[in-house]
């Protein structure tokens, strides 16, 4: 694995993704070309229906592409077995799913530990480290309650839990303040942009959000599939 | 890994309960009714062949009249004479040895005990022909056969009742108008089906014509006993007894024969057939409830498979790998189907203890059918516990997410 600066985090070329086949296929992605580096901080926008979801699902190595080369640190991920890309979404990878997809009928405590229970963290430290992440997404009260017994938006915010616990490289975070008000809202943001800078995690946030925006240093507009832009902003935060 | 799988199998258990013991349920009721069904079965056979053998194998009866039933009514025909029983015994070769028995129904006293007992008055041979044991005391000789002496030897259907606690050997007990001497106390015999025949008293059958009910005619003899030597065919045996009995009683070409011969050896083979054929049913119908089980188990499986499938899409996207989820899977199988064929095991023993008593049949433990139920059970569990676990592990993680 190769850790020159010359090779970005992440790099996509000509990458499709296409749902179903024959007559009912459907072409979400239709060719992306998309770079970016090291402890970037991005956010996805673009219309409901355009493809972010997809395009986060592809990135964060949920799902495979059509065509295209998509490079993790220089890596071709599509050649990748189905274990190394679980090996890769262990170790590297976060993800906050804009459905939450917690285990249901299972403790927020439990389901953040998750993550550290594959990669073999011992129970004390699974504990701590789980402990923490809740705190800081502002449930410390909420450690014990199953998602059924918890809000949408602090079912989300579990979700974020979960996803920042392992200090993922690169964090995926699809929709990740759609069930919040605007007071969580910031404090989530602030979470992930004093990760991005603190830690120099990259982060990826998809929105529709444009105050969630503010706080990325570069905005990328999906429209049907497609880049219809890519600004840089010399400023994040509100 | 292995024993993550473990710690996660056992999470997703105790998360579940209820999943946990529907699953259980279906595995332990399989297993159990197939051990219980079984071990009845053979239970049921033990004991009819017991019955059987205990009757004496090689045993011919023959009786007066035409057969069993109402044909068989032996109003006005005439019974034998120990003569008969002699001749017999002398003449056919494949005969091992012959008793006369005379029956009564006498009432019989002992102190303040009084009850009324069929009373038999034969020869000697006849404990051996009849496959009766000693328990204590000793059995009545020829020398008390010739001498008529006042002797008997008890069932212990009998010695409850007259003598309770008391030891009968040597004690008094009044036969119809006689006395007569205890002298031995038979092995009990059980009576699941065919009577008590533990309630007898048998004595020298010349002590019986003498003391109790007289020597009425020399046609007193109200059957033969008669025990084939080993090898012999019965039913060869059957046609010489036929014919030496037809010119005794003098019984011309055209008249049928007023006696008959029952042959315990033919209602052996019937019966035995017969409990063979209800221990087959009986594995059928365990079979079955097998089969039902394992319907229930895998529909419990089937019902939760969306949850779980959705719950491996959420394992493989946190970075699982797909070994991983299954052998959580096949832990979490393994786990519910061993406590269900356990469960199973204790629930037939329990059943089998308690039926066994009830319909009084022997109990015995047959290693063989709960190995065969528990890994049964076992594998359809973990068949339907673990196959829609393969099938998800393979998606991709999105694909097993966005199931439905
Ligand atoms: N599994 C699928 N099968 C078929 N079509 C799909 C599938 N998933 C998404 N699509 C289609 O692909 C397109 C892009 O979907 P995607 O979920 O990426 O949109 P999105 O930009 O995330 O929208 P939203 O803002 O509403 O979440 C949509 O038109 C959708 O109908
Ligand atoms: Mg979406």
């Amino acid at each position: 694995m190769s850790d020159s600066p010359t090779v970005p985090l992440i790099e996509l070329n000509g990458l499709t993704k296409t749902y179903g086949i024959g007559d009912a296929a459907f072409q979400a992605l239709k060719g992306i070309d998309l770079t970016i580096q090291r402890r970037e901080f991005v956010a996805i926008m673009g219309a409901s229906g355009s493809g972010k979801s997809t395009l986060m699902n592809v990135l964060g190595c949920l799902d495979t592409p059509t065509a295209g080369t998509y490079r993790y640190e220089g890596i071709a991920v599509q050649d990748l077995s189905t274990d190394e890309r679980s090996l890769l979404r262990r170790y590297a990878l976060g993800f906050v799913f804009q459905g939450f997809n917690l285990l249901p009928r299972t403790t927020s405590l439990d389901n953040v530990e998750l993550p550290l229970l594959y990669r073999g963290v011992s129970r004390k430290e699974r504990r701590e480290k789980a402990v923490a992440a809740l705190t800081s997404v502002g449930l410390p009260t909420k450690m014990d309650s199953t998602p059924a017994e918890l809000s949408g938006g602090q079912q989300q915010r579990v979700a974020i839990a979960r996803a920042i616990v392992t200090e993922p490289s690169t964090l995926f975070a699809d929709e990740p303040t759609g069930n919040l008000d605007s007071v969580t809202t910031g404090d989530v943001m602030e979470l992930l942009k004093r990760l991005n800078e603190e830690r120099g995690i990259t982060v990826l946030v998809v929105t529709h959000d444009d105050h969630v925006a503010t706080y990325a240093r570069r905005i990328v507009v999906i429209k049907d599939g497609l880049i219809e832009s890519d600004v840089s902003q010399s400023q994040g935060g509100a | 890994m292995i024993w993550n799988a473990f710690v996660i199998a056992l999470r997703e258990i105790s998360r579940n309960m209820t999943r946990a013991f529907l699953t259980v349920l279906g595995i332990f009721i399989g297993a159990a009714a197939i051990i219980t069904m079984v071990t009845l079965g053979q239970g049921a056979t033990l004991a009819v062949k017991a019955q059987i053998s205990s009757l004496g194998n090689n045993l011919l009866t023959l009786r007066p009249g035409a057969g069993f039933g109402s044909r068989g009514a032996s109003a006005g025909v005439p019974h034998f004479t120990e003569k008969d029983a002699v001749v017999i015994g002398e003449q056919i070769a494949g005969v091992a040895a012959v008793a006369p028995v005379r029956n009564a129904s006498l009432s019989t006293i002992h102190l303040q005990n009084a009850r009324v007992s069929v009373v038999t008055g034969t020869t000697p041979a006849y404990f051996e022909i009849n496959k009766w044991k000693l328990a204590e005391g000793r059995l009545f000789t020829s020398a008390d056969l010739r001498s008529g002496a006042a002797v008997c030897v008890i069932g212990n259907t009998v010695r409850k009742e007259l003598f309770g606690s008391e030891n009968p050997i040597g004690a008094k007990l009044r036969i119809g108008k006689a006395s007569c001497e205890v002298i031995g106390l038979l092995v009990a015999k059980g009576q699941a089906g065919m009577g008590d025949q533990d309630d007898t008293i048998i004595l020298p059958l010349s002590a019986l014509q003498r003391r109790m009910v007289g020597k009425t005619s020399s046609h007193d003899i109200s059957q033969i006993s008669i025990s084939a030597k080993d090898g012999v065919d019965s039913n060869a045996l059957i046609t010489e007894i036929t014919a030496v009995m037809r010119q005794r009683r003098n019984l011309q070409r055209n008249e049928d024969n007023n006696f008959n011969i029952f042959d315990t050896r033919q209602i052996a083979e019937t019966l035995g057939s017969t409990t063979q054929l209800m221990t087959l049913l009986l594995a059928a119908v365990a079979g079955v409830s097998l089969l039902v089980g394992g319907i229930g188990i895998m529909n419990i499986m089937l019902v939760s498979v969306t949850e779980r499938t959705r719950e491996i899409g959420i394992r493989l996207a946190i970075g699982a790998t797909a070994r991983e989820v299954l052998l959580q899977f096949l832990v979490e199988a393994v786990t519910l189907s061993c406590v269900g064929g356990v469960v199973g095991i204790l629930l037939a023993f329990g059943l089998c203890a308690g039926l066994a008593r009830l319909i009084q049949v022997p109990f015995n433990f047959n290693l063989q059918i709960n190995v065969v139920a528990f890994v049964f059970a076992a594998a359809v569990g973990v068949l339907f516990g673990y196959a829609p676990a393969r099938r998800a592990a393979r998606l991709n993680p999105i694909d097993a997410l966005r199931n439905e």
